[in-house]
């Protein structure tokens, strides 16, 4: 039961990035290029909104479909690997054009190219789990 | 009913993204796209050659149930309900995409020329959509999370990491397009 509701959500969430046009490689590009308030429109509104929600679960103690307690873990402090990860991230970001989300949306309307990116990005989390001891965190 | 068909406006679309974040707290869950990479290393056997890769990702199988609905997601936007797929870029934008050889922009979803099942003939462009993807994996595992981890669902937490991850985010995609860009096309 659990399952199908996971799949809802993940259909919905699809159906949303494409018909936002947030997985087209263009809009992307014209983000980083400033030259629409699209995209930033879309994050900031997602995160606007999102603040007030978090807040009123914290605040409120709301408690999920299942009664249990909504825990929100912080991330762990430090600044190296948020930023020296976040730059290499959106290095890729602007080139692919797709962050993790939008390749699945892509595969789905079915163009077949994004399949390169996707078992590319496997292999780039696979080179990081090599060379996590050796990187700054 | 005209508007579903058409392209969704921002203030629609983000808020429904901040409603898939609220959905998934509620099932006791957090959002969060790029882990499930890790989780595709694991069921791939990278355990074997790297710690980070040990451990039970059949905790993760909820997450991969989203990517999968993700998949089914675009599926049915892309077939059931678009009348076209064109992105109505800025124009300035489009001129100067196609100054570069990207012929279609403002014409399609995305470009043909990285896009189209004829790339796979093209090795520039494999080298491109390799080297963008390695890049993509690697920095968000690095980073710790990917556009929907840290720039929803850590800035809506207010998270002091996160805002160093979104702010990498942006400086690394600015320096490929301003800067790396131009050298590629």
């Amino acid at each position: 039961m659990r399952t199908v509701v996971y799949l809802v959500i993940g259909v919905f969430f699809g159906i949303v990035l494409f018909k936002s046009e947030a997985a087209s490689w263009f809009r992307i590009y014209e983000m980083f290029q400033f030259g629409s308030f699209h995209m930033y429109g879309i994050i900031g509104s997602a995160v606007g909104l999102g603040i007030v929600i978090v807040q009123f679960i914290k605040r409120y103690k709301v408690r999920s479909f299942f009664g249990d307690k909504i825990v929100i873990l912080s991330k762990e402090k430090s600044f190296y690997r948020y930023m020296i990860g976040g730059i290499i991230f959106g290095l890729g970001w602007a080139l692919a054009g797709a962050c993790p989300g939008p390749m699945f949306v892509l595969l789905g309307a079915g163009y077949l190219p994004i399949v390169i990116v996707i078992i590319a990005s496997i292999l780039g989390t696979f080179l990081y789990g090599l060379f996590r001891d050796k990187l700054p965190h | 009913m005209n508007w579903l068909y058409e392209p969704w406006p921002w203030y629609v679309s983000g808020p429904l993204i901040s409603l898939v974040m609220f959905l998934l707290l509620m099932m006791g869950k957090k959002f969060g796209v790029s882990s499930n990479l890790r989780t595709m290393c694991a069921i791939c056997g990278a355990g074997k050659t790297a710690d980070f890769f040990k451990f039970d990702w059949k905790s993760q199988r909820w997450n991969l149930v989203v990517v999968f609905g993700i998949v089914i997601g675009g599926f049915i936007a892309e077939n059931y309900l678009s009348f076209d797929t064109k992105v109505n870029l800025n124009a300035n934008v489009v001129k100067d995409l196609q100054a570069k050889g990207f012929a279609d922009a403002g014409e399609s979803y995305i470009p043909s020329m990285l896009f189209s099942d004829q790339v796979l003939m093209t090795p520039k462009t494999i080298i491109i959509l390799v080297i963008g993807g390695i890049l993509v994996g690697f920095g968000a595992r690095y980073a710790g999370g990917c556009t929907s981890g840290h720039a929803i669902s850590g800035l809506s937490n207010l998270q002091i990491p996160s805002l160093i991850a979104v702010v990498g985010f942006f400086i690394g995609g600015l320096v490929m397009i301003h800067l790396i860009f131009p050298l590629l096309f």
